[in-house]
């Protein structure tokens, strides 16, 4: 079984020192935006939220997809704790957007943004995922299932940003389009810092995961391997892969 | 081919001997319209909001097949029976969808018209045309995600609650293409060919999800 | 005194109005890293428990497996 432990440490130095440097940036360096002044420091957060949770769901699909192509049960348990972190992220998103939106637009939640529509709808759909995997006990059609549900789900991602951004008026600032940005220099630097820095949160975290799972795994099959099969007690059903 | 044309008969013969799932389908709509009109507390609506009533009531009439859709297979073996046969297993997905499809066309000849008498102001006689691709767009959608995630659900143990949890938010592309593509056709003076952006949509998300569906399928029906 | 440093250099954060909101979502932010935090930090200690445990188990089994074989009578 590969071990998630390493490296964690330097990836977890890595992401702290990028996201300190994104605050720093943030606070200090970035300028003040003419429209919406100090709130739209925000957007060096919830933006960057935004895009990992959306890429972290992408990524569950693509390790579902690889799941369903060797069926290696290591890539289920990659692909559960990716979108399991992607929705972590997602409220994060979720949150920070309600309050960006309360400081911009003077209410908690604006139905003609259309980026934050599009989320929520990929957040109400991905949230199925765990309940959906409870709700099948035997555990190799589970981690089927729900390979099939990440691959689909992770396909949605795209597709419905196109159809909701077509749908609805171009309230939302559009900072990031499809040319680069009209970011300025200074905004975009920091705007690049602070993606990093929550890109490299994500695979830390996501590492971090892994790693305690791979543990809690080995402690099980050392325990079985050592005093046979009756020492280990049964796991209840759960969403999780095991 | 053969394959989906037996299945195909199979399910369209045994509703057409025990008619459960059509008119259960139909009588909901119809309801449902009733309810609008109090809900709504409007003798006509029309425009976007006439689109958006009938799009979300044709999806929750959709929602009752979706539910039946893989019950059979699932109770009697079916699945069981299919997986033995040297067939193409995707050809399951293909048979079901159509008839699911086919399903949804029946409700739509006659819950459309029910809907232009009982709650529809404009008349439906100049759009009907542009009406009739816009739902059938949406048809071949509701089709494709219906039986996917029919064949999801009936797997798992909370059946009738993971197909809709699932299904909804999928198919919300869809339904924002079918009421926006339907809102200027059901306008007082409105158009009568609907607004290419959201046909696009439609075919767009059509393609990509039959084909998307087409591939995973196999990986729910192994054993 | 670096704290004042720090104050000096920093802008003037306008708590009063557009702040407060700035505030709350970072502080959203943090929340949830630290209640992620939290939550590891108990898996830890339990998995570390089990291996305990586990430990204990192996121990025990061979203790009584040595204590058998000294039993056993030589043939």
């Amino acid at each position: 079984m590969t071990t998630y432990g390493r490296g964690l440490r330097g990836l977890s130095l890595a992401a702290a020192a990028t996201i300190t440097a994104a605050l720093a940036l943030t606070f200090f360096y970035a300028p003040l935006d003419a429209n919406q002044g100090f709130i739209q420091k925000i957007f060096y957060l919830h933006v960057p939220l935004a895009i990992t949770a959306l890429c972290g769901f992408v990524f569950g699909g693509v390790l579902g997809a690889m799941y369903l192509r060797t069926g290696d049960r290591k890539w289920d348990i990659r692909s559960y704790v990716a979108i399991h972190m992607a929705l972590i992220f997602g409220i994060g998103t979720l949150l920070t957007g309600t309050i960006w939106a309360k400081a911009s637009w003077g209410h908690w939640w604006v139905w003609s943004d259309p980026t934050l529509t599009s989320f929520l709808i990929v957040m109400l759909l991905f949230a199925t995922y765990q309940p959906l995997r409870f709700s099948i006990e035997d555990p190799e059609r589970q981690s089927r299932y729900a390979a099939v549900f990440a691959v689909v789900a992770g396909a949605f991602v795209p597709l419905n940003f196109i159809a909701v951004r077509a749908a609805q008026a171009y309230v939302h600032p559009r900072v990031l389009t499809l040319t680069g940005g009209n970011l300025p220099g200074a905004m975009r630097l920091t705007f690049l810092v602070s993606l990093v820095g929550i890109v490299l949160l994500y695979v830390t975290l996501w590492k971090y995961e892994m790693a305690a799972k791979a543990t809690r795994m080995q402690v099980r099959a050392l325990r079985r391997t050592l005093l046979g099969e009756d020492s280990v007690a049964p796991l209840k059903r759960s969403a999780a892969p095991s | 081919m053969r394959t989906v044309l037996t299945v195909l008969r199979k399910d369209l013969l045994l509703e057409l001997r025990g008619f459960e799932t059509l008119p259960a389908m139909v009588l909901f709509a119809i309801v449902t319209f009733v309810i609008f009109h109090f809900g709504l507390n409007q003798d006509t609506i029309d425009g976007q909001l006439a689109a958006g009533v009938l799009t979300v009531t044709l999806l929750f009439a959709a929602m009752l097949g979706i539910n039946r859709l893989f019950v059979a297979e699932r109770e009697q073996g079916g699945f069981d029976a299919f997986l033995l046969a040297p067939v193409d297993r995707s050809a399951l997905l293909v048979a079901k969808a159509t008839a699911l499809f086919l399903f949804l066309v029946v409700l739509e000849v006659i819950a459309v018209p029910a809907f232009g008498l009982l709650l529809l102001g404009p008349s439906l006689g100049p759009p009907l045309l542009g009406l009739i691709a816009v739902l059938l767009l949406g048809d071949v959608a509701l089709a494709v995600i219906g039986t996917l995630v029919s064949a999801i659900a009936v797997q798992t143990r909370a059946r009738d609650l993971i197909g809709p949890i699932i299904g909804l938010p999928l198919l919300l592309p869809a339904l924002i293409g079918m009421a926006r593509g339907a809102g200027p056709l059901l306008a007082a003076h409105g158009s009568t060919s609907p607004p290419a952006r959201w046909v696009a949509i439609l075919a767009l998300y059509d393609v990509v999800f039959a084909l998307l569906s087409y591939a995973v399928f196999d990986f729910l029906l192994e054993d | 005194m670096s704290l004042g440093a720090v104050f000096a250099v920093a802008p003037a954060l306008p708590l009063h109005s557009a702040g407060k909101y700035v505030a709350g979502a970072y502080i959203v932010f943090v929340a949830i890293l630290l209640i992620y935090v939290g939550i590891m930090a108990t898996r830890l200690s339990r998995t570390e428990r089990e291996l305990a445990e586990l430990r204990r188990d192996v121990e025990a089994q061979r203790a009584a497996r040595d204590a058998d074989r000294e039993r056993e009578p030589v043939a």
